[in-house]
């Protein structure tokens, strides 16, 4: 991503303790105009409590949050002009009908009028319900319009907690294209997410939180890189292969049952592969030593390491829920 | 920045759109024809009674007084409220003037003395006790605080709102009082004349400031006085409403005071301190119509200023709750 973009939220050492416990021990992290910016972390791990204190719903006990250049806490009135958040779940008045809610949030920010109310609609593609009650309305469709009240204001920063729940693959397809439009329009968003899997698909850079503590903020793939990568050899005879890889010393051995590889990655994997971990410029030495050996090698296969070893690795088998 | 006037107009929006208010329409128009039958079969029981006469009802209701003031089984402090029913009795008596005489406005009169305690308080709970808890215990809270509008704006729209709306039931229990009965007795009467002024001076009944009033204005100070006692009531609720997450506990938590209060008022008289409890200054109305208070000492600014002290107590601790508090669900 730019680095030279302005800075939109910055989070500077913020912790927070509740009752005598502190729940957040340390988070620093900044984001800035135009990026998409993953918060990863399993359930528990302070994700929830660190993006209401993101959006003044909990002060800090230490530290500071700025968004484009006010503070969140001592400033709410400014700060917040920036911000459009769906916290936890998008939780509007049953009781109205989705237009009526939209209205409620608009008279709440100066100068938003029936205009924008319609564009916010249409972006969101909820014309055709928008004057039902929102009990009538699907998790989807309460997804959308959370997303058209967190529009309304413009803002320059987007906070988008757990957005996928609820959603079917399509739509998540569809919320993830959407993410990305608004990030290239110049709009910082910042998405929390327990599933690894897609904060991989949709953000630049990510920060990993675990009990309360920031492990590690960088780009997704710069977070990737210099590993050490999977690679399954399926090769017969077995034994004769798994020989010569063990002598060149350029392997480690795992089994299915370390898990380390996600199970679904491994379907369709012949129970006589051969599991390793390798550094990729060997794999074509490798590979020629076994032909060599007359070993018949039928495939190769390279599997990226995905965030959820990654997350593993660094917090040391913490448990992902 | 943002004006509160809009904050206002969303929090009108919520109140009438979730539907409360318009049970507590519903609940004043079962309840109130029910009071009016029975008010009406009181009637005709007197009116068979003593063939019409109401001069000789009251005669014998002084004549009924006189004689448990003399029995010895009687406890001093109930004749003392006697011996003061009795003056005023005597004094509608002297002057011809029936003080039960069945109308539109006298039964209103007489409704809104007994409403003040239990029955309004419980309607105005009904708006009072969910205007802030129900954001809580549906989420909505977290899109409500995350504007760019500080917390004391969104609580203090919610306050008007709710001195708003319980004006409006005072009224509309007043209006509908007089609407439902004036069906049975007619809607005459605006102009009876009403005696008050009673100053209570130990246990004689101070004559010297009584005077009479019309009906209408005698209703019209009836009326503030109950909307005072109602604010009150609407500012613990509110409290009680930031602090407690669930509508339920937190009309049940004030219901019990009230009910407690209603108890205790009776036995009031051997507990003196008492009277700086809410619930026993809750019947300002009483000093109205010169009825004893419950505990020597106590009068009309006595009671309001007590009442007063809660009421800003109350709004004070949800203020600084609101907007200190940690939104933790």
């Amino acid at each position: 991503m730019n680095s030279a973009a302005a800075i939109v939220l910055s989070v500077q050492q913020v912790k927070k303790m509740i009752g005598r416990k502190l729940i957040i021990k340390n988070v620093t992290f900044d984001v800035r105009a135009g990026e998409i910016f993953g918060f990863l972390g399993p359930n528990g791990s302070g994700k929830t409590t660190t993006i209401r204190m993101l959006v003044d719903l909990i002060k800090p006990t230490e530290g500071r949050i700025q968004v484009c250049g006010f503070d969140v806490n001592r400033d709410p009135e400014k700060a917040l002009r920036y911000v459009g958040s769906i916290v936890e779940n998008p939780e509007m008045y049953n009781f109205l009908t989705g237009w009526e809610n939209l209205d409620h949030f608009a008279r709440m920010v100066p100068e938003i009028g029936d205009d924008r109310i319609h564009e916010v609609v249409e972006i969101v593609g909820l014309s055709n319900r928008i004057h039902d009650k929102v009990k009538t309305y699907s998790l989807g469709m309460r997804q959308r319009l959370g997303i058209a009240q967190a529009l309304l204001g413009r803002p320059n920063l987007l906070i988008l907690d757990e957005p996928t729940n609820g959603l079917d693959p399509l739509g998540i397809k569809e919320l993830r294209a959407f993410i990305r439009t608004l990030a290239d329009s110049g709009m910082a968003v910042f998405v929390s997410s327990h599933l690894l899997s897609e904060i991989q698909l949709m953000c630049d850079r990510v920060a990993i939180i675990s009990r309360g503590e920031v492990l590690a903020v960088d780009d997704v793939e710069q977070l990737l890189t210099g590993r050490n990568q999977f690679v399954i050899w399926q090769a017969k005879p077995e034994k004769k292969a798994r020989d010569i890889l063990s002598a060149s010393g350029a392997v480690t051995f795992f089994n299915r049952e370390d898990e380390v590889i996600d199970e679904a990655v491994l379907v369709g994997v012949p129970d006589y592969a051969i599991l390793t971990e390798t550094q990729p410029e060997s794999i074509a030495e490798l590979n020629r030593k076994l032909m060599e050996a007359g070993v018949e090698v039928e495939g190769i296969q390279r599997i990226m390491p995905t965030l959820e070893q990654l997350f593993l690795e660094i917090t040391e088998g913490e448990r992902i829920e | 920045m943002s004006s509160l006037l809009p904050l206002i107009q969303n929090e009108t929006i919520k109140v009438l759109k979730k539907k409360r208010f318009y049970v507590v329409l519903l609940i004043l128009i079962v309840l109130i024809p029910v009071f009016t039958y029975a008010q009406m079969k009181i009637a005709q029981n007197n009116r068979e009674k003593f063939n019409q006469d109401w001069r000789l009802e009251l005669q014998q209701r002084i004549t009924d007084i006189q004689n448990t003031l003399g029995s010895d089984r009687v406890p001093e402090e109930w004749k003392k409220y006697r011996r003061i029913m009795l003056q005023q009795l005597q004094y509608y008596l002297d002057h011809d003037v029936n003080p039960d005489e069945p109308n539109g406005v006298t039964f209103t009169r007489t409704f809104m003395d007994n409403a003040v305690t239990l029955f309004i308080p419980l309607l105005v709970m009904a708006i009072a006790s969910d205007i802030v808890s129900s954001e809580r215990s549906t989420g909505t809270i977290k899109m409500l605080l995350t504007r760019p509008v500080r917390r004391w704006k969104v609580l203090l729209s919610k306050w008007i709102v709710l001195m708003m709306f319980t004006g409006i039931i005072v009224i509309l229990t007043a209006l509908l009082a007089y609407l439902i009965s004036g069906m049975v007795f007619g809607y005459g009467g605006w102009t009876f004349p009403i005696f008050t002024g009673f100053a209570l001076s130990g246990t004689e009944v101070n004559f010297d400031t009584v005077h009479i009033v019309p009906s209408w204005m005698y209703m019209l100070m009836q009326c503030g006085l109950i909307w005072f006692s109602s604010v009150v009531v609407a500012a613990l609720g509110f409290m009680i409403s930031v602090l407690v997450r669930s509508t339920a506990a937190s009309i049940v938590t004030l219901m019990a005071t009230l009910i407690a209060g209603s108890i205790l008022y009776n036995m009031a008289s051997s507990w003196p301190t008492a009277k700086y409890l809410f619930m026993i200054n809750l019947k300002l109305t009483d000093y109205l119509a010169g009825t004893p208070a419950p505990v020597e000492g106590m009068s009309l600014p006595f009671s309001l200023g007590v009442l007063a002290v809660w009421g800003i107590a109350g709004l004070f601790v949800a203020f600084r709750v609101f907007t200190k508090q940690d939104i933790l669900n």
